[in-house]
């Protein structure tokens, strides 16, 4: 400090107070032209730069529609935002998923003679992929309500079949997504909220309804679900008392596990809970058969994780305001988007296939376009989200172990929150990033990476790959104007008319 | 001569637009270079590059994120180089900053403000058509902005102070090209020292030019606040200069206020001079070409330049007697800086030719051309619309070019083009220092400055070169290493920007009279540097 000297002789005062605007220095943050930085630092003060890019892909409106409901405690489009994203994310951290039984969809979801789920957003018959209209013809088949696979496309095709999403049924189903009245579906209750989700029980790999594909292999073993696997773990449950997906979870990823593609530690680890008791509930044949599936299945536990998910997002749905997103899911030919803060409703765009490793003999042209309710599991901040836990995963899309690590991290950036019961041993034990919240997904321009299997574009073929998938942008932007118009926001309806 | 053209791709890479034409600068440079272009693939984009020939298969993938670049050289070897050099210079971002200022991946501001607790500033330089947004998402979380973006629309504008202002928030800008907060230079700031003289400006060189100043004179700057150079229209109403004002009213470390603009609005001039005269410390007005009677009656100091503002300012806080001029009520901006200047006018006449009048003014900042304008009508009158005084960094120079601050090219063909014009008898110029400036302005200027002289030289005429240096020693330039560059170029330094513009009046006026005997002989060099060094306090 100068100047100081000579200024005892003025009439004024002199400073004798703090004279710094932000007396425990200089924090900045710089947005745009890197040359800014550097000096600031160099002066005392500290600075760090973003890594920018024009929000919403350039959609100046729309960046700035984000902008006006950033949060902001003295307006109140900020001030409810802000509280019931706080009050979304505390309810998805709360959960407590248990899984408390196996019942036919007709008693657990109420679900009505001709009424049949789907994955995804809503689509009637004529515009399903090819997948879920094998799946359909499947439950068709399964359900008997028709003797043949062309009389089950008929009657699909006829208007006298009821459709409508799994979500829309407090239920979540894996690629196609089919659910009929007679299958069984596993019940979960979250119980911090009274939510209770479902699922279908997993087939296994290969000739699979959810893939699209219908004979006789494919219906005897769902026959055998409904007479025999679904009763044997209902008595189990019954007789061991609700079982705790979250922790089960919690465990799972810290084997290499990240609750989505790769399950084969959960589903090791629910096998192991349950054998006991499923011995003493059933009869030797039973059990034994009933193991030997849970055995040959990496994937049974996807279901229950799904559902489990599905069970903790419903209770952080319908919050006034919040933008934190509820639902990603596919039905093979839409992408669909629900978020807390605008019920309801779906935000919806065309869905690409997603980018993967094909099994001998297939490729991206035998592919149908990304499909299924199990991105469930990125929403809730698993699967796609918890990578770091499952580098394997990677290898789907040629990457590596720190590829793994950064897609976790990347997510980290869209999310506001960290679940401490899904601990990332690879992270320093740091939580996995929970809460999408649709403003910085669409600010950032960073889209939620979703794991996911790939199915033939053909009923009935299957699995034919598997890989990673990134949502859509343009969902989040349509989530973001609707709330903005709910709110009353100006700007909102600019682009959406 | 056949060109060859690469071109490559960086997906998912953005950079701003000055970033990459300064790159496309250096690579235009190298030798086999014909053409660079570095863009955004955008379609626009995507067009000019078309349109330059410059668009090749490698880009056709290209979309929005991505970042193309493309060079046409002479042969393989030459492009080739170029694009490793534009990759080099691209990958160092991540390295360059390492140190006190770090960069993060951090891609929102919610996401940094989470990461860097207790923020209080944010600086903003995207794209104009952004820039709203992330200075909006700043003050709605609690943080001062300082927006250097321009293309900013007025109605923004208004709705980002009128938030700001139920905040209780300083949003500096938009097109903010500078301010100093604490000591710390923000955007293209100078070096200055600490001291008791705080600065409230619409104007971005004003701001520079008047803190520089202050501290040549020995006294220091508290805070220097920019508001933007429309804040004092009646639109914004000077929302952020009575801010600002506020600010230094309470600011222990402020002992004088320095209020800087062009002439406001008749409704805001009044908010503004009756807050002023309310503030309870000795505030010096700059409204340049303003009424300084208005200002007078308040009870406020009137500085008709940002030298008489920086002057008036520097004493009170150092305890000295207000200049002489600043006491009389017709401060005459007229007034001859004495012997050295006649003397230095005088010499440079001597060697003009008959038909040499022509002031040619060939400026970076805007503040700095207005100023000398102002400066060239009040002592030439209505001769002085004949002369020619170009703000090189106005929009209508800029379009797809860097700012002469940034890049020397510009106005370098400016200069060259004004030694060869056999009307040109003055070329004046300011150079600027600071952060965010060229490495050194002055050595970039020197090369045009030997062109044109040569060009005068080899029609039998020369040309007088007239400049001021705005900065100070401890910017990154080094205030006296420029002034002794462009003194070794024949250049006639003024310590002031005002100084220079009346040197190049006196100039042209002796020579309008024609009397080359009236000069007495001596060397311009010795002559340059008695003017310099006589106006030095």
């Amino acid at each position: 400090m100068s100047g100081g000297r000579a200024k005892a002789r003025l009439p004024w005062k002199q400073p004798n107070l703090n004279p710094n605007l932000f007396p425990s220095g200089l924090r900045a943050v710089n947005i745009g032209l890197e040359m800014f930085a550097a000096p600031i630092g160099a002066h005392g003060g500290t600075v760090v730069s973003l890594d920018w890019r024009p929000p919403a892909e350039g959609d100046r409106d729309l960046g700035l529609l984000v902008a006006r409901l950033e949060d902001d405690r003295n307006d109140p489009v900020g001030r409810t935002i802000a509280a019931a994203n706080a009050e979304a994310v505390q309810r998805l951290l709360a959960a407590q998923p248990m899984l408390t039984d196996v019942l036919p969809a007709a008693q657990a979801l109420g679900l009505g003679e001709r009424h049949i789920l789907h994955s995804g957003p809503p689509i009637e018959w004529p515009r399903m992929a090819g997948p879920v209209q094998g799946a359909v013809i499947g439950a068709i088949l399964f359900e008997g309500w028709a003797a043949t696979p062309e009389a089950a496309r008929d009657l699909a095709a006829s208007g006298a079949i009821a459709f409508s999403p799994c979500h829309h049924h407090a239920a979540v189903g894996p690629m196609a997504g089919v659910v009929s009245p007679s299958m069984p579906v596993v019940v979960v209750e979250n119980a911090a909220a009274g939510t209770r989700a479902h699922a279908t029980l997993n087939e296994g790999l290969g000739k699979v309804l959810r893939f699209g594909a219908y004979d006789d292999s494919v219906l005897e073993r769902l026959r055998w679900f409904a007479s025999t696997l679904a009763p044997a773990l209902s008595r189990a449950l019954r007789a061991s008392g609700p079982l705790d997906l979250r922790s089960l979870t919690g465990q799972a990823l810290q084997m290499g596990d990240e609750g989505h593609n790769r399950n084969v530690a959960a589903t090791s680890l629910f096998t192991r809970t349950l054998a006991p008791t499923l011995v003493r509930t059933s009869d030797t044949e039973t059990a034994s058969a009933v193991l030997d599936f849970l055995r040959a299945n990496d994937h049974f536990f996807l279901n229950l994780s799904m559902a489990a998910c599905k069970s903790a997002l419903d209770a952080a749905h319908g919050i006034k305001g919040s933008t934190v997103v509820t639902a990603m899911s596919r039905n093979g030919v839409d992408f669909g988007v629900r978020m807390s803060g605008t019920g309801d409703r779906w935000f919806t765009t065309p869905v690409g296939v997603p980018d993967g490793l094909y099994f001998p003999g297939y490729g991206p042209e035998d592919a149908n376009p990304d499909l299924g309710d199990s991105a469930i599991t990125e929403t809730f901040g698993i699967g796609g989200f918890a990578m770091a836990a499952a580098p394997a995963i990677v290898r789907f899309v040629g990457g590596t172990p720190d590829d793994a690590l950064e897609f976790t991290r990347l997510m980290g950036r869209i999310t506001l929150a960290r679940n401490p019961a899904y601990a990332l041993p690879s992270l320093g034990f740091a939580g996995t990033p929970t809460g999408i919240d649709a403003r910085r997904v669409v600010d950032s321009g960073i889209a939620p990476v979703i794991n996911t299997g790939i199915a033939h574009r053909e009923a009935g073929v299957g699995q034919i790959g598997a890989g990673i998938a990134r949502a859509p942008l343009a969902c989040f932007g349509q989530a973001i104007r609707a709330l903005a118009e709910d709110l009353g926001v100006p700007g909102a309806v600019s682009e959406a008319a | 001569m056949t060109a060859v053209v690469q071109a490559r791709v960086f997906p998912n890479s953005y950079r701003d637009s000055v970033e990459l034409m300064r790159i496309a600068a250096e690579l235009e440079s190298l030798d086999g270079v014909l053409r660079a272009g570095l863009v955004m693939a955008t379609s626009a984009n995507c067009e000019v590059l078309t349109e330059a020939g410059l668009f090749v298969d490698a880009l056709a993938g290209a979309g929005p994120n991505d970042l193309a670049i493309a060079v046409s050289a002479t042969d393989d070897a030459a492009a080739g180089a170029a694009l490793e050099l534009a990759a080099s210079r691209l990958g160092g971002q991540a390295t360059e900053a390492a140190g006190p200022a770090h960069r993060t991946d951090a891609r929102t501001l919610a996401e940094a403000v989470a990461e860097l607790s207790h923020a209080d500033l944010v600086l903003v330089s995207t794209p104009g058509p952004y820039a709203t947004a992330e200075a909006m998402k700043a003050l709605k979380r609690g943080l001062h902005v300082f927006l250097f973006s321009d293309n900013v629309p007025l109605a923004d504008e208004i709705e980002l102070k009128d938030l700001a202002r139920r905040k209780g928030l300083l949003l500096m800008g938009p097109d903010c090209g500078t301010a100093i907060l604490d000591g710390v230079p923000l955007g293209f700031a100078n070096a200055v020292r600490r001291g008791s003289v705080g600065l409230v400006a619409a104007s971005g060189t004003g701001l520079q030019q008047v803190s520089c100043l202050v501290d040549r004179l020995g006294a220091g700057i508290s805070q220097a606040i920019g508001v933007g150079g429309r804040d004092l229209d009646e639109r914004v109403g000077g929302v952020m200069m009575l801010a600002g004002i506020e600010r230094l009213v309470a600011d222990p470390g402020t002992a004088v206020l320095v209020l800087i603009s062009k002439p406001p609005a008749d409704s805001v001039a009044k908010a503004v001079l009756e807050v002023a005269a309310r503030a309870g410390k000795p505030v010096v007005v700059n409204f340049l070409g303003g009424d300084p009677e208005a200002i007078r009656s308040m009870g406020l100091i009137a500085a008709p330049t940002f030298e008489a503002a920086a002057e008036a300012a520097a004493a009170i806080a150092l305890g000295q007697p207000l200049p002489a001029a600043m006491d009389l009520s017709a401060y005459d901006p007229t007034a001859p800086d004495g012997q050295a200047l006649l003397a230095a006018a005088a010499s440079a006449a001597t060697t003009l030719r008959e038909g040499q009048w022509r002031i040619r003014g060939l400026y970076s900042g805007g503040s700095l051309a207005g100023e000398a304008k102002l400066i060239l009508k009040s002592v030439l009158g209505a001769d002085a619309t004949r002369h020619e005084i170009l703000d090189l960094g106005d929009d209508e120079y800029t379009v797809g070019r860097p700012h002469p601050m940034i890049d020397p090219r510009l106005r370098n063909e400016h200069i060259t083009a004004a030694g060869a014009d056999p009307d040109t008898a003055v070329i004046l110029l300011d150079v600027v220092l600071g952060y965010g400036s060229q490495d050194d302005p002055a050595g970039a200027m020197v090369p045009a400055i030997e062109d044109a002289r040569a060009a005068a030289t080899a029609a039998g005429r020369s040309v007088a070169v007239v400049a001021s240096v705005c900065g100070t020693e401890a910017d990154p330039q080094g205030l006296s290493d420029q002034e002794r560059r462009l003194a070794g170029a024949g250049v006639l330094l003024a310590p002031s920007n005002a100084r220079a513009a009346r040197l190049a009046a006196a100039i042209a006026e002796l020579a309008a009279q024609a009397g080359p005997a009236m000069a007495q002989a001596g060397s311009l060099g010795a002559i340059a540097e008695a003017s310099t060094a006589g106006m030095r306090p």
